[in-house]
């Protein structure tokens, strides 16, 4: 038997697992080395889900499974990019596979922008969910009323996590520094402000609904928005916002009078013309698209989530309209001819769109485009093996599958005491450490 | 708690559903698939890519269709796995289209 062909994969997100998997499950005699810049592994399986979905999360026992496939290797603690270059790796490997996500967030580009109190989307979520870059940020949760610009998925998460009570989210997996501050929140009101109508959120009907659900806020809309009510969405305009028109009628009929002391407002048809404040936000200020009149909302708490973007990565060639690497089916091109042995899945090649599973469909795609070019690639002249070996020297440790499972026990044991799924830890040091104390 | 395919499916089977599905678990017989409520994880990623509309949540089934939840996990338990696309079955494009219609 030959010597399997090398595939050097980055991010060990939903993308990398399932590119991973489609690689070795394919008949061809493939290893796989899966590398992630964190100690710990699942990309935003742990640090984007929200704590309060646990279910959506049960999916890393499949990759669990694909980890334990012959010719997995995880190289978790090691940055491409920073401790290597995908030039190095691709010395070493046949092939290399970026399914390094969508790092960055849109920003909106108004003024007050920067004022202390705004936040982006994606801070607020690596928060809560003990990211390490983002664990030492903290969020100003005293002034009654916060805002959150977008209206997708990630806007209601971010809003829910807000109005949320901290028994609603003490037995989740919420990273600790993150429940205590909202315990002691006093935010009282959440809107959730998009520019278009109804027909036009990206909200999916049952996050959406989840709205009607929660302990202590009642969700409603504002009159001043869809003066006529709610329309009904154009047939084209697909089941889910059907869907969505019709629970938001039900929050519409429903408000008043329920004692909850939390409120959220969904509202349409404003857009963010600035934020206001003396060093810090006070007022978000909005208008109609089409008019020159404004509106301006007391708040003390601005986070957008408009949408994200890949972080591009030096010399791999980048699509800034798209925000992806640029790409044709997960083959990088550079001014539309495929770069040998370069390829992209997940969030880095068609967007941040879709759910855990279209990344199983996209990983699947790029692993076939690989597979197809395979023969015409060139034997790498470097030793991956030594490779792997000289990186784990430099941070001083090996993080292989095995040393996560030490953390992930570790975590599950310190949440055992508080009743939660898992207490994770939330700097590189602490998880490091775990690792090589329990090797 | 899962989503759930119901009688649509019978007879088109096109397995988009199959594709988008993070857990595998979907299950098929020589007419249509089924979820495995057990592994199912309520991701909702299967029903909008069904071209036929089939699947739905098992908190939210059409009038009329609320036994499929429990055919559904009769069915997942004596069938086999399917983790990949195949062909639909014959005569799925005209029943697709008598559903659109």
């Amino acid at each position: 038997m030959s010597a399997p062909h090398r595939i050097a994969v980055v991010g060990s997100g939903p993308a990398g697992f399932y590119a991973a998997e489609a690689l070795l499950r394919s008949g061809v005699p493939v290893s796989v080395d899966l590398f992630e810049r964190l100690p710990a592994p699942f990309g935003l399986v742990r640090f984007g889900v929200a704590p309060d979905h646990p279910k959506l999360k049960q999916v890393t026992a499949v990759f669990d499974r694909i980890a334990g496939l012959p010719g997995f290797r995880f190289v978790g603690g090691i940055e491409v990019g920073a401790d290597v270059s995908i030039p190095e790796l691709s010395v070493c490997y046949h092939a290399v596979i970026l399914a390094n996500g969508a790092s960055l967030d849109r920003r909106m580009g108004i003024p007050g922008e920067d004022l202390a109190g705004s936040h982006q989307a994606g801070a607020f979520i690596g928060w809560y969910n003990g990211h390490p870059d983002a664990a030492g940020l903290s969020f100003d949760l005293s002034a009654e009323r916060a805002v959150v610009i977008g209206h997708g998925n990630v806007a209601l998460d971010v809003a829910r996590i807000l109005l949320k009570t901290p028994d609603e989210l003490r037995h989740t997996d919420i990273a600790a520094h993150a429940l205590d501050a909202l315990a002691e929140s006093r935010i009282r009101e959440v809107q959730i402000v998009g520019r278009g109508g109804v027909a036009r959120a990206r909200f999916s009907p049952k996050e959406l609904g989840e709205f009607g659900a929660l302990a202590d806020c009642a969700t409603g809309l504002d009159p001043d928005d869809l003066p006529d009510g709610i329309p009904e969405p154009p047939i084209d305009a697909g089941a889910e916002a059907r869907a969505n028109a019709a629970i938001l009628r039900g929050f519409a009929e429903a408000q008043g009078g329920t004692g909850k002391r939390r409120r959220c407002l969904i509202r349409f048809g404003l857009e963010p013309v600035r934020l206001a404040g003396e060093g810090r936000v006070d007022s978000l200020h909005l208008r109609r698209p089409g008019s020159d009149a404004t509106l301006a909302l007391t708040c003390g708490l601005v986070v957008a989530s408009i949408g994200r973007r890949t972080a591009p990565v030096a010399g791999i060639p980048y699509d800034e309209r798209a925000g992806v690497h640029a790409n044709l089916g997960g083959r990088i091109q550079a001014d539309g001819v495929p770069v040998p042995g370069l390829y992209a899945c997940g969030w880095s090649k068609r967007g941040p769109h879709g759910t855990i599973g279209t990344n199983r469909a996209c990983g699947v795609e790029t692993a076939a485009a690989v597979l197809a070019d395979l023969a015409g690639l060139p034997a790498p002249i470097g030793n991956a093996d030594a490779l792997v070996a000289s990186l784990a020297k430099r941070i001083g440790q090996t993080i292989d599958y095995a040393a996560w499972r030490r953390i992930e026990a570790a975590e599950t044991a310190r949440g055992r005491a508080s009743g939660k799924p898992r207490e994770k830890f939330v700097t590189r040091a602490e998880m490091l450490a775990v690792a090589a104390a329990a090797a | 708690m899962a989503y759930v395919v119901t009688d649509a499916c019978h007879g088109c089977r096109y397995t988009e559903c199959v594709t988008v599905c993070p857990v595998e678990c979907f299950h098929l017989d020589e007419q249509m698939t089924y979820i495995d409520p057990e592994n199912c994880i309520d991701c909702g990623g299967c029903a909008p890519i069904c071209p036929v509309g089939a699947i739905h949540p098992s908190w939210q089934m059409p009038a009329g269709k609320g036994e499929w939840v429990e055919i559904n996990r009769l069915r997942a338990a004596e069938t086999p796995v399917i983790a990949a696309k195949i062909a639909p079955l014959p005569g799925a494009d005209a029943q697709a289209g008598r559903l659109a219609s």
